[in-house]
């Protein structure tokens, strides 16, 4: 069939560079998506009450995606009302039965993946290596995880039968939309619960997918609920006087309203809030090893990460090698459409963000800070910020203290592990925290004495469902993950 | 190309000269390279995995990694025959399309590069041979070195060395520096110039990813132009990780003395997939400096065939089959 031959493509070979050709994800896989959107109420897509629409775009290309409803006060109540009707039966269930529906709800999740990460990577912005590599794997693994302590709540460590507290209202962020679901509703329904869950106002179109995976598994009407909207939604939710308990997690201006609103109540209370981690290098450190867990501390998911390693912290004897390193392997990040499946870095998730972002970095340079970004060429259309390095920046550098929320390291020296668990802890954050060390007995030392979270090891953004996640101080209270994640949710 | 005296010398400018002054100095050196985490790196080298190279990129990425193959035969039951059906396929990897690329070498035993050689006449096409009682390496030195002189004699233009991996465990890398300059200074012909020589690490047999370094430095030091993964007669053999610890390894020596050295990935590389991955890996290491023949092989017998059948693939747009290819 001498029609079909074709000649193999000229190699690409820029500048005498290996140019990876694209290799585009279709954007169909993401599955159809409705041109607007109203709330999942009782097990069923409702209209909102109000007539007020939001528009989620594709922070990639600007284009929107959909539109949806601005959840009222009334749509509150409703979801709410719904949730506590079918807490009846739900909390009455064997663990045995709930965890049959969380497998089921496991397994579909699984199954739909492809499509699921397509969609998050066009609504959110990260790249589909992540959504498909990391976010998907790690969502289906909560609903695994806590399906199997369903039925052994006895043995969770808070006393016989422990009681589930009514109906939980859950309020996540914009970065890791579907894992955040899953963070909230698995441990929720596997202690009895029933939930209503409001989305972020940029990223509401997982959650609603979801809400078709809680029909398909044939979950009971009313155990999950879905009301979006933005912060004015959040707010009815959170404030619900038929709501047992909120879990939050967003930035900690946010957190410190909810804290407020809810200080008095009988509600109980989970917040997730921000951070500004150290990642911390020793002369001893296997750099090469560091060097990448610096790249995915900081520019995982844009930076769009509240346990990021914003502050690089390295051991004055190092300083010129771990940034000679840094410098040569940020120059092969690749940032670019995010559907790509060699793209190492997407979109901002919103111009608000990129705005923020923009800000704080133009701040660090006006405080005196040396600004480096690799020669990446950026798209004309969408939300774009190159991976951003900042030398010789001081813990009195605003961009050393607050949370930017985007690809921007500061980096800091240091000369004894004294004077790095100092500067590691003079932050009001406590969410999490990197050592980088051959030096065993030295790891043990740094964790005691951070005061952060989570610790890694020679690691860094590591999640496991086993493992719990929470800060300190300004970072947050409560835990998310593992054992000590079912304690939100019950009444112990 | 490095030459012993060029090493020395650009080693001499790095401070490095008197690191092999004593065992003491030697292990110290060697012993103060920065650690390597198992984790991080075996985490690196599956992302580095996952790299989509499709289309026009495939299409360079094939041609490339054929031309950085070292076709290669070692089996006890080769023949004359069965050498020179190599060479022409060397040559010639794909007689239905003359547009595809020659290999780097032919890569036999001592024994046979007069044999190889002749059949290669006239091309630029490279023989390879592994010496030093390969693949176990243990003899002792004399015999060693006059596996080494045999080959070169007989025309090898590359000589593939095991190192002392006994001595190598135990401590002794003065020991092991020795055998790799002796071995360095009999690859040198008459006429003055030298074969290459290739140092295989058996990294299969080395246990630890810091010995893996230890050993990349060690043949660096000592005069190696190629540093190889392994021999392809043990179990395990190139994995991405090592591979991706040794492009490390010859980055960071370039950095340090100017001189650089390349690297062979050998046993175990089958597929297309597979090699594509190795390029990558390559690529964002050591960028295109090392994207050539001259700096990076493939150690392959069944590889090339299954690159010749995706190009197939890109060429006509259909899968064709095993007996589209030549066996040998």
């Amino acid at each position: 069939m001498a029609k079909n031959t074709k000649k193999a493509e000229e190699p690409v070979r820029k500048s005498g560079l290996f140019e990876y050709a694209p290799a585009p994800e279709s954007p169909a896989a993401a599955g159809d998506i409705a041109t607007s959107y109203g709330h999942f109420i009782g097990g069923e897509f409702v209209d909102s009450s109000g007539s007020e629409a939001l528009k989620t775009v594709n922070p990639a290309t600007e284009q929107v995606l959909a539109e949806f409803a601005q959840g009222t006060e009334e749509d509150v109540d409703r979801a709410v009302a719904a949730a506590r009707r079918a807490f009846t039966d739900w909390s009455a269930l064997p663990g045995s039965e709930r965890a049959k529906y969380l497998f089921r709800i496991a397994r579909i999740i699984q199954e739909r993946s492809r499509e699921l990460a397509v969609l998050e990577s066009i609504d959110n912005g990260k790249p589909i290596r992540e959504t498909r590599d990391v976010d998907l794997p790690l969502v289906a693994a909560h609903f695994f995880y806590y399906a199997g302590w369903a039925d052994k709540l006895d043995f969770a460590g808070y006393g016989s039968n422990p009681r589930p507290l009514g109906v939980a209202g859950q309020v996540i962020p914009w970065n890791f939309p579907l894992l955040m679901l899953a963070w909230k509703i698995a441990p929720a329904l596997a202690t009895g619960n029933t939930v209503v869950l409001k989305p972020a106002e940029t990223t509401p179109l997982t959650a609603l997918r979801f809400a078709e995976i809680c029909r398909q598994a044939g979950l009971p009407k009313g155990v999950v609920n879905i009301v979006t909207g933005d912060g004015r939604t959040g707010a009815a939710l959170t404030s619900h006087p038929d709501v047992n308990k909120v879990a939050f997690t967003g930035s900690t201006p946010v957190g410190r309203a909810i804290a407020k609103q809810l200080a008095g109540t009988r509600k109980k209370l989970s917040l997730e809030l921000g951070g500004k981690a150290a990642n911390i290098v020793f002369d001893d450190a296997p750099i090469d090893q560091a060097v990448e867990g610096i790249v995915n501390g900081i520019f995982f998911n844009q930076g769009h990460v509240c346990c990021a390693g914003s502050r690089l912290l390295v051991q004055e004897s190092v300083q010129d090698e771990v940034l000679d390193a840094l410098k040569r392997r940020m120059d092969t990040l690749r940032v670019g459409d995010p559907l790509d499946k060699n793209t190492d870095i997407g979109a901002i998730n919103s111009a608000a963000q990129l705005a923020r972002i923009t800000e704080l970095t133009a701040a660090g340079e006006a405080e005196g800070a040396e600004r480096w970004s690799p020669s990446c060429d950026l798209p004309g259309t969408g939300f774009w910020f190159k991976p951003t390095l900042f030398t010789g920046v001081s813990q009195a550098h605003r961009i050393a203290r607050e949370e930017i929320f985007g690809p921007v390291l500061s980096v800091l020296t240091f000369r004894t592990p004294a004077e790095a668990v100092e500067k590691a802890n003079n932050t009001p954050y406590g969410l999490s925290a990197g050592v980088w060390t051959e030096k065993g007995s030295r790891i043990l030392w740094m964790a005691n004495q951070l005061k952060a979270g989570v610790v890694w090891a020679n690691t860094f953004n590591k999640f496991d469902p086993t493992s719990p996640f929470g800060g300190y101080k300004e970072s947050g209270y409560g835990r998310e993950g593992g054992r000590h994640g079912l304690e939100a949710y019950l009444d112990v | 190309m490095s030459t012993l005296a060029a090493n020395a010398t650009s080693a001499a400018g790095s401070g490095l000269a008197d690191v092999a002054a004593s065992e003491a100095s030697l292990r110290r050196f060697l012993h103060g390279l920065p650690g390597v985490d198992q984790v991080g790196l075996e985490a690196r080298a599956a992302t580095l995995g996952t790299r989509s190279i499709k289309t026009s990129a495939k299409a360079y990425a094939i041609d490339l990694a054929i031309s950085m193959i070292d076709l290669t035969t070692l089996e006890g039951a080769d023949t004359v025959g069965k050498v020179r059906a190599l060479c022409t396929k060397g040559r010639n990897p794909d007689p239905t399309d003359q547009s595809a690329p020659r290999v780097a070498a032919i890569c036999v035993y001592p024994d046979m590069v007069a044999t190889a050689k002749a059949a290669l006449n006239g091309t630029d096409i490279q023989v390879a041979s592994v010496a030093t009682a390969f693949p176990a390496g243990r003899a002792s030195l004399p015999v060693k070195l006059a596996d080494v002189a045999d080959a070169v004699a007989a025309g090898a233009d590359e000589i593939d060395m095991v190192i002392d991996r006994g001595a190598f465990l135990s401590g002794r890398y003065l020991s092991v520096f020795h055998e790799i300059t002796a071995v360095k200074a009999a690859c040198r012909r008459p006429d003055g110039t030298a074969a290459h020589l290739k140092v295989i690490f058996e990294t299969g047999e080395l246990q630890t990813y810091d010995n893996v370094r230890r050993a990349s430095w060690l043949a660096m030091l000592a005069g190696a132009d190629f540093i190889k993964t392994s021999t392809g007669k043990v179990a395990v053999n190139a994995t991405p990780p090592v591979t991706l610890l040794m492009l490390e390894a010859v980055r960071d020596f370039r950095q340090q003395t100017g001189v650089q050295i390349g690297v062979k990935p050998a046993g175990g590389i089958k597929t297309t997939k597979d090699a594509m991955k190795y390029l990558v890996m390559v690529n964002e290491t050591l960028g295109d400096d090392w994207l050539s023949p001259h700096w990076f092989r493939f150690g392959a017998s069944s590889l090339l065939n299954d690159l010749l059948m995706q190009r197939q693939k890109l060429t006509t747009g259909r899968y064709s089959g095993p007996d589209y290819v030549t066996v040998d």
